[in-house]
């Protein structure tokens, strides 16, 4: 019987490069950067690390195929490197494959390394590009913000709710992602916006405006693991540990069954109660000390939030407009700025996610801190559309909580 | 054995064009124009082409869940979509027709609509299964020229065959005459046209009548017997003078549809013959022309039938369900007549894989759907695993087409980051009635109504993409709304 994940794996060093508009770094220069953190940070050599996993999802903007870009940005010693790929979420499943080997006892330090390179297609946004041969030819003409935008007016159709109403919360939680981003030295955007400048900003695809959708950045982001008993062994005290790596993908149930409404994510909910399980969390809205999410748009930040678990169904609205996940509420969410103004380098998101709560667990975090000590973070990283995605949630926190 | 028309339907799009618009771009130019330019020609949307209306023609004559069997389709355009691909083949592919028939293209000339007719009723006087003729036409035209004015796109189908039908054929002739007042030469984008007084008094004037007697005198009647008189062309006052010449009472000359839609090319004459069914009464006779290096005549005696043979929509419905455009920019974008800046976002490459294309056509070109025989569950596209939670069995899957199903919208958005040629994309979660759904793009959305969730949506065969760089382009079913198809 599989007991989980917990505690098994502890993060022995993490680091993630400046997310941005890197014009004149290539994906490898960003790689470097943010491993070259990683490794000061674990405080072992590099020769150390025997095996890697590495994430990119438009590798074709950027690095191109394999494990071998990583390889050979770092001159790993000829250990084995798979890359990985699962839209959004791939970061997470770098990490994955890290956690697992090492808790497989298959070697006992792993890396795990992701980088986007976005900004070398010449226009803003995500790429345009082939969806495959098949779907070509009958998948919409959808963007990400369409797709995704569509939640909302299937939330307002399913919960009453005005699309006014929906808005004002939306733009509070991009408001809201401004001011921590404000506060991130290594956030892409930094600025602070107000309520009236989301609201009147110009659409992108309805109803989501310019200021409801993240940016697009280039970065990478990383993570070096082990067992807790290594961890120690190398010095290393008070750890951050693993206590749930789950990941739900869609079967088409969305897409093409009549059972799924539109408003919520399937994949999260199912990969969210066994997280939940997986970590030993009976009531995630009390015991959840900070929350990163896939805030890709402002939207699906709202019912992810319910989706999670964490605000009731329907009740995502009233928690946000009352400041519930504002960094001085009782589960900030977004406390880096997330994929809204830290950024969006997709093969790194998810990484970066896993960086902001080990800083924080670690009070590492400088000017956007927390005050109270985090024992327990969860990540949640997107990819897809929310009528077909992959999700991916992480939950970490300090040893034997 | 009698051969007649057993059904008939039409398409004009949805958007027309304000021709004072076109007047006004050009009056710098030409201020002569400024004498056609009053009322409305119907415009294409920039996904139709003669293929998808001539599709939408023949659903609106068999029905949109018609399964009767044909012995042949044709379609007759100058403004056909391929060269070399058969045309008429996709429309039955469509129409989920099967493969055991005739698909024929007829081309070449401003008659090719009334000479397909033509030749439909001699094949179906052989017997054998009914045949469908369509003609659909978007002409290209230059800017500035008088037939931007003049002509407008439409579409056309009568279902022919043994029996009297809605309408008897009684006879028919054909001039064949090398009379050329306008040709296009091969790979010529646009039309090179004669003088039109010598048209006048030449063409129609002559080869006109001598048709039409001929088919008059096949029929057994006199111009005096002639009900509705269609002579499918732009020129104002041609038709009194034709219908003098021949006998027939002025009451008789029908509209020619240039105030509202505008004169449809190869498809005009079938057009005017299905808005005159649709308005004709039991006993009716009439007479049906096609002008075209020559002229093709055809006469009909109206039946009984006509009482209960409707179309769904008809011409006379689709000109009520219009749209008025007053950008003429718009009018030049759809037709490729400028160098739009489209953006890198159109660069994307639009390469379809024939293979891919020939493996799945059923469900490309026909929205076929599959039901699972163990549950009944319905789903687009038909996969060999049922995707009911509950049932999962395997090769369960039975052919379901959705083409013609009703359906409800269940999400949207009208997106301005993806590219376009029709900023904003709109698209959506569209759920069948009886089951199934597809994320799909969703055409001819009046912006001044929008879309909401809940909202009623059929299917209709449209262009999904251009790939400009090899000539080809893909065809997929889109959604759209029921208000904006029906007018309501």
């Amino acid at each position: 019987m599989a007991t989980g994940i917990s505690d098994k794996v502890a993060i022995l060093g993490m680091g993630c490069s400046k997310f941005g508009e890197r014009w004149n770094d290539n994906a490898e220069d960003l790689m470097l950067e943010a491993f070259t953190e990683a490794l000061g940070d674990s405080g072992i050599e590099k020769d150390r690390i025997e095996a890697a996993w590495f994430s990119t999802a438009i590798e074709e903007q950027h690095v191109g195929k394999s494990g071998i870009p990583l390889a050979m940005a770092l001159r790993l010693p000829y250990i084995p490197v798979t890359r990985v790929e699962n839209y959004c979420a791939s970061g997470s499943e770098a990490f994955r494959g890290a956690v697992y080997a090492v808790a497989s006892g298959a070697c006992d330090i792993a890396l795990a390394l992701g980088v986007e390179k976005l900004k070398d297609t010449g226009y803003g946004g995500l790429p345009q590009r082939s969806r495959g041969a098949l779907n070509d030819q009958f998948w919409a003409n959808a963007s990400a913000p369409g797709s995704f935008a569509q939640l909302a007016s299937a939330y307002c159709s399913k919960h009453g709710i005005s699309a006014q109403d929906l808005k004002r919360a939306m733009a509070h939680v991009s408001v809201k992602s401004h001011d921590n981003g404000a506060k991130n030295p290594k956030a892409h955007l930094r600025n602070k916006i107000d309520e009236d400048k989301v609201l009147n900003a110009p659409m992108v695809a309805e109803p989501l405006g310019l200021f409801d959708c993240c940016g697009v950045s280039d970065g990478a982001a990383c993570a070096i693991v082990t067992t807790p008993e290594i961890a120690r062994s190398l010095g290393k005290t008070d750890l951050i540990t693993v206590k749930a790596l789950q990941l739900s993908v869609s079967n088409g149930t969305e897409a093409q069954h009549n059972s799924w409404d539109g408003s919520y994510f399937m994949t999260t909910r199912k990969a969210a109660e066994r997280a939940y399980k997986e970590a030993g969390i009976t009531n995630p809205r009390e015991q959840l000390s900070l929350i990163e999410v896939h805030d890709c748009f402002s939207i699906t930040e709202l019912v992810t939030m319910e989706d999670l678990h964490v605000s009731p169904e329907g009740g995502a609205v009233k928690d946000i407009m009352d400041g519930f996940y504002d960094a001085d509420g009782p589960v900030p969410c977004q406390i880096d700025g997330g994929l809204k103004c830290f950024g969006h380098p997709i093969g790194a998101s998810g990484l970066r996610m896993i960086y902001e709560m080990y800083l924080q667990m670690q009070g590492r975090a400088g000017e956007r801190q927390r005050a109270d000590e985090p024992v327990f973070g969860l990540t949640h990283n997107l990819g897809g559309f929310p009528h077909q995605n992959v999700c991916s949630i992480a939950i970490v926190g300090k040893e034997g909580a | 054995m009698s051969v007649g028309i057993q059904a008939f339907g039409g398409y004009v799009p949805q958007l027309r064009l304000d021709r004072a618009s076109i007047a006004a771009a050009h009056a710098w130019f030409n201020p002569g124009l400024k004498g056609l330019g009053k009322g409305e020609r119907a415009m294409a949307n920039w996904d139709e082409d003669a293929i998808t209306m001539a599709v939408a023609a023949a659903r609106d004559c068999l029905g949109t869940n018609s399964t009767v069997e044909l012995g042949g389709v044709y379609l007759a355009s100058t403004s056909l979509p391929f060269q070399d691909r058969q045309n008429a083949g996709v429309i039955a592919e469509a129409l989920l027709l099967g493969s055991d028939l005739l698909t024929l293209d007829i081309a070449g000339s401003q008659r090719a609509g009334t000479s397909a007719l033509s030749a439909a009723l001699a094949m179906a006087a052989g017997g054998g299964k009914p045949l469908l003729v369509t003609a659909a036409e978007k002409r290209r035209a230059r800017a500035a020229s008088p037939i931007e004015m003049t002509t407008g796109d439409a579409g056309a189908a009568l279902l022919v065959g043994e029996g009297d039908g809605v309408a008897k054929l009684l006879g028919r002739h054909t001039k064949a005459v090398d009379f050329v007042d306008h040709y296009r030469g091969q790979d010529e984008a646009f039309d090179y046209t004669w003088e039109e007084r010598w048209i006048r008094d030449e063409g129609y004037m002559k080869l006109v009548p001598a048709a039409a007697e001929a088919a008059m005198q096949a029929a057994g009647v006199s111009g005096a017997d002639i009900n509705h008189f269609c002579f499918p062309a732009a020129m104002r006052r041609v038709a009194g003078g034709l219908a003098k010449k021949l006998g027939i009472a002025d009451e008789a000359v029908r509209d020619n549809l240039q105030a509202n839609l505008g004169e449809a090319g190869a498809a005009h004459g079938l057009v005017m013959l299905v808005h005159a069914l649709e308005e004709a009464a039991p006993g009716d006779n009439i007479l049906v022309t096609g002008f075209g290096q020559g002229c093709d005549a055809l006469v009909f005696e109206v039946t009984d039938a006509i009482k209960t043979t409707r179309p769904e929509v008809g011409i006379g419905g689709y000109l009520k369900r219009g749209r008025t455009e007053t950008n003429y920019n718009r009018y030049l974008a759809h037709n490729d007549l400028i160098e739009m800046e489209r953006g890198l976002r159109a660069e994307m490459d639009k390469q379809t894989g024939m293979t891919t294309l020939y493996r799945n056509k059923e469900m490309i070109l026909s929205l076929m759907g599959g039901k699972c025989s163990q549950c009944g569950t319905v789903q687009f596209p038909k996969t060999n695993v049922c995707v009911n939670p509950n049932c999962s069995a395997v090769g369960t899957q039975e052919e379901y087409p959705l083409s013609g199903a009703s359906a409800k919208l269940n999400s949207f958005t009208s997106d301005r980051l993806t590219y376009s040629p029709d900023p904003p994309a709109y698209y959506g979660m569209v759920q069948f009635d009886d089951g199934g759904r597809s994320m799909t793009d969703i055409t001819d959305v009046d912006p001044a109504v929008g879309l909401e969730v809940g909202m009623p949506m059929h299917l209709t065969f449209r262009v999904k993409d251009y790939d400009a760089k090899r000539g080809f382009r893909r065809y997929y079913w889109k959604a759209a709304p029921d208000a904006a198809a029906k007018g309501d």
